[in-house]
């Protein structure tokens, strides 16, 4: 693919997934919950009912644009906090080095040890379904990455000459990390960041398919797809909208992320995909 | 007229490709070398030696290629030849040597194999015939043991090994050409001469000719009969590797010379720098105008900042390209 | 070899051990007490007498450090503890769901590798292609796709619309049965190791030796067949190596979506009825496998890479 080509695309997607959660309220037909009518139940898609209604009547349109929501809120807030975690404990263990650096590694270790999606499930099973709960559960989980990279940038940049003239001149160790370390390896760790809350969004669909991830009756991708599995043979257009609507958000921020890449960290082309 | 030459190459152009277009890294490149012949090229990196010598062997690749000019080899012009005829010659009677042997073999295969392939690739040899014909070319380059060490991995051997069985595959099927990039330039100064004495014998049993390109004039004029010196691009000065040495004619050349610690002494042409000439080699998209020396030049005038010299014949024999040449 | 393997396995002991601990601890802070989850759906014991001496019995009322203790020794005797669902032991429970789940997951790892590495040749060889365009294209939205959403599509048009394979279940864990999960399963890790060896060939078309190769007069195709193939696969059997951690995961979902009884579904169905000794066993099993293949992994970089030596 063009460069270029990959950003435009999938900045445009992305851009379309977050204006559709943020209009979902003025986009929408019907409300996501409460317009259930037994009457319109199971009508395939129509000029009426765009992506067609489900078992009890509600509107897939209307429900698919407020999905997006939940979907966004957990990519982002839940790839955030995984960002904070990996770029702390990165950032101090390749700075610091000595015991703290070990105590991270193994925590690293720890993390690449179990998959982040049972990982993920384990902590949902503890703190039960709802949104918080997955915040938490992928915010935990998928840090690893994010931290090897600033551990190998915090231990290449700590021996370049400015650092070692901000030591020279007095600078806290807090102080050198922000402002002189943390600047210089952002790129990666947007690109990583940008990836993860494809992935963070994928693992929401996987957990809410569970049954383990927002409470009905409440609209995921994730948990709708669920519900559509009973009705494949009926009403197969219920799995059809809100798959299509993770593949394209999804999409999108893998798009975004590669082509950002390709920008902020030429360097990494060599590096695992 | 004596018989044709093995290889003639003629106002050859190499174009770099680059986001503003084309330049030439090298152009007006011409030289001839015999049957049989040693011939040097010699000057600073990014001179454009090496790579004259891949358009000569065929391999030159994106952003680099043959702009003008021609380059016959046994009266056989390359360009005009399929891909498959290049294979063919590539090889088998054109061979090349490369600077780093480490990188230059591939770590996960064994070199015997490495070597064996020549004989299937040229001879038409099936594996196993191959594998003994390997053996034999390793003990020819002098590899102690060579039935055991055909088994080994490059990473197994010392850099001066490495170059030996570099040294055995170029040299696995006689060809007619040695092209030898800078091929000792990366080994310890002890095992230099141990390395050029072994290809200059294997060369001359097989009569096969040899390309050496090097930035060490003192090597170059050990091994060669002829010597042409390049500088940006251009061949300033063709001349026997005596005369050279005695009166170069061109101010480069003689500031390549007076660099030298000691004539005659190979153990201290290790890694030489040109102290004597100021400055540096020019970038290629910044070849001054006239003489390309000219800004490092104490002879320099006004002719040298705007007119390129012509490429002219000496009366003591040689080719020198200079405005004020000796 | 043999002392390469030793000290391997004494290294992912420490693993094993905080993984066991990360999972008890996190059960150990379940909001509500484990007896009121087991006698959740109210066929439970709700006599006082009852629950007193059951939980003497599974020494609840201990502190958390000796009931660890107690979970380890019994662990390094094989005694993962009894189901809370099926009084079942843990252990013959996760015993009969292993293979399905072995078959599941090697079958979509062989799909992977089958289709995702000669796409990243062809991909590599010939940059900017169509061939390179598309086979990206593949591999972006393979990664891009929510397992379960292509599983359901699968088994829409070819259980469903098709008729050709079954929908769902084990069935006599026949290929026509393992056909429509593994390839669901296995979609992911093929893109990735598309992209993974288009990258790593590419890197590999530029190196030295491969200018070696092409001036001893080797058409392109016997370069790529002779050097750059075995070099390419270092990197590619590390990228595998990883993609089984995620394969593990993935497994959960579409063992659930296709009722395929391997161990990803029983850790679901343990989860959703805290069940907790079952979930603690199968995320023990899991952990385990991980660390066996990436063992595994490097031992055959050893066969593969004659510079890497176990001494």
């Amino acid at each position: 693919m063009k460069l270029g080509s990959s950003l435009i695309i999938g900045g445009g997607l992305f851009a379309l997934a977050i204006s559709v959660g943020l209009l979902a309220p003025w986009l929408a037909h019907t409300d996501p919950v409460m317009d259930a009518n037994l009457m319109n139940a199971e009508e395939a898609p129509s000029w009426v009912w765009w992506f067609g209604t489900d078992g009890q009547g509600r509107d897939i349109y209307s429900r698919v644009l407020y999905g997006a929501r939940v979907s966004l809120t957990v990519g982002i807030v839940s790839q955030l906090i995984n960002s904070v975690i990996g770029v702390a404990l990165g950032l101090t263990a390749g700075y610091w080095g000595g015991w703290w650096d070990d105590v991270v590694n193994g925590l690293t270790n720890l993390m690449l040890a179990i998959p982040s999606l049972i990982f993920a499930l384990a902590i949902m099973a503890v703190l039960g379904p709802g949104l918080t709960s997955l915040l938490i559960a992928l915010g935990l989980t998928n840090w690893s990455f994010t931290c090897r990279i600033a551990r190998a940038s915090a231990l290449s940049l700590k021996r370049q000459g400015y650092v070692q003239a901000a030591k020279v001149l007095g600078y806290g160790d807090l102080r050198i990390m922000i402002t002189q370390l943390l600047p210089n390896m952002l790129g990666p760790i947007i690109v990583i960041g940008t990836l993860g809350m494809g992935s963070a969004i994928l693992s929401e669909a996987a957990l809410s398919f569970l049954g383990l991830g927002v409470r009905p009756p409440f609209p995921s991708w994730g948990s709708m797809l669920s519900e559509a599995r009973d009705q494949i043979t009926t009403a197969p257009w219920l799995s059809v909208f809100p798959g299509l609507a993770i593949f394209l958000t999804v999409l999108g921020l893998n798009l975004l992320g590669d082509g950002l890449r390709d920008i902020l960290d030429p360097q990494s082309r060599s590096r695992r995909a | 007229m004596t018989s044709p030459p093995l290889i003639e190459v003629e106002n050859l152009r190499i174009d770099l490709a680059d986001r503003s277009g084309r330049v030439a890294a090298a152009e007006g490149v011409s030289f001839r070398i015999d049957r049989g012949e040693t011939f040097g090229l010699v000057g600073e990196s990014g001179c454009g030696k090496s790579i004259t010598a891949l358009a000569l062997i065929g391999l030159l690749r994106h952003p680099l290629s043959i702009g003008a000019g021609t380059i016959r080899f046994d009266g056989r012009e390359l360009q005009n030849l399929s891909a498959a005829e290049q294979r063919a010659l590539r090889g088998n009677r054109i061979a090349m040597i490369f600077q780093e042997p480490m990188t230059a073999l591939n770590p996960v295969s064994p070199v015997g194999r490495q070597i064996a392939e020549m004989f299937v690739l040229h001879k038409g040899k099936d594996w196993s015939e191959a594998n003994r014909l390997a053996v034999e070319a390793l003990a020819d380059v002098r590899v102690p043991a060579p039935e055991r060490r055909v088994k080994d991995y490059p990473h197994q051997l010392s850099g001066g090994m490495r170059q030996r069985v570099m040294i055995a595959i170029a040299l696995a099927c006689s060809p007619d050409l040695l092209i030898a990039d800078e091929p000792t330039t990366a080994l310890d100064v002890t095992v230099q001469a141990e390395i050029i004495e072994l290809m200059r014998n294997l060369c001359a049993e097989r009569g096969t000719a040899i390309l050496m390109i090097s930035h060490d004039l003192g090597l170059v004029a050990n091994v060669c009969r002829r010597v042409a010196v390049m500088y940006a691009g251009r061949i300033v000065e063709e001349r026997g590797s005596a005369d050279i040495f005695r009166a170069g004619a061109h101010p480069y050349t003689r500031g390549l010379v007076d660099s030298l610690p000691r004539l005659g002494s190979r153990a201290a042409l290790g890694r030489t720098r040109l102290t004597e000439i100021a400055g540096v080699v020019p970038a290629i998209a910044d070849f001054p105008d006239g003489c390309r020396f000219n800004p490092r030049c104490r002879l320099a005038t006004d002719i040298c900042r705007t007119t390129a010299p012509e490429i002219t014949p000496l009366d003591a024999g040689g080719l020198v390209r200079c405005h004020h040449h000796a | 070899m043999l002392a390469f393997l030793i000290r391997r396995l004494l290294q992912a002991v420490p693993t094993v051990l905080a993984v066991v601990l990360v999972v008890f601890v996190l059960f150990s802070v379940v909001p509500g007490s484990i007896m009121s989850s087991m006698d959740g759906d109210g066929r439970g014991a709700t006599d006082a007498q009852v629950m007193e001496r059951m939980r003497k019995q599974l020494g609840l009322d201990d502190p958390i450090y000796v009931r660890f203790g107690a979970y380890i020794s019994k662990l390094a005797m094989g005694d993962l503890g009894t189901s809370f669902r099926t009084r079942e032991p843990v252990t013959s429970m996760l015993a009969k769901r292993m293979w399905p789940t072995l078959q599941l997951i090697f079958a979509a790892m062989t799909f992977a590798i089958l289709i995702g590495v000669p796409l990243g040749f062809i991909a590599a060889l010939r940059p900017g292609s169509l061939a390179d365009t598309l086979s990206m294209v593949v591999a972006v939205s393979g990664l891009s796709m929510a397992k379960f959403w292509l599983g359901l599509l699968l088994m829409y048009l070819f259980a469903l619309k098709l008729g050709w394979l079954p929908s769902f279940g084990y069935g006599d864990g026949g290929l026509k049965y393992l056909l429509l999960p593994a390839v669901t399963l296995g979609v992911s890790p093929m893109a990735l190791l598309a992209r993974t060896t288009r990258a790593a060939v590419l890197e590999i078309m530029t190196a030295d030796f491969v200018r070696t190769a092409r001036s001893k007069g080797m058409s392109e195709t016997r370069v790529v067949k002779w050097h750059v193939m075995r070099n390419a696969l270092v990197i590619i059997l590390t990228a595998i190596g990883l993609q089984f951690g995620a394969l593990m995961g993935q497994a959960v979902v579409v063992e659930k979506l296709f009722s395929w009884p391997g161990i990803g579904s029983l850790l679901v169905d343990s989860v959703l009825q805290r069940d907790i000794p079952t979930v603690q066993g199968s995320i023990f099993v899991v952990v385990l496998f991980f660390l066996a293949i990436n063992m595994a992994i490097d031992l055959l970089y050893g066969v593969i890479d004659p510079r890497i030596r176990y001494s």
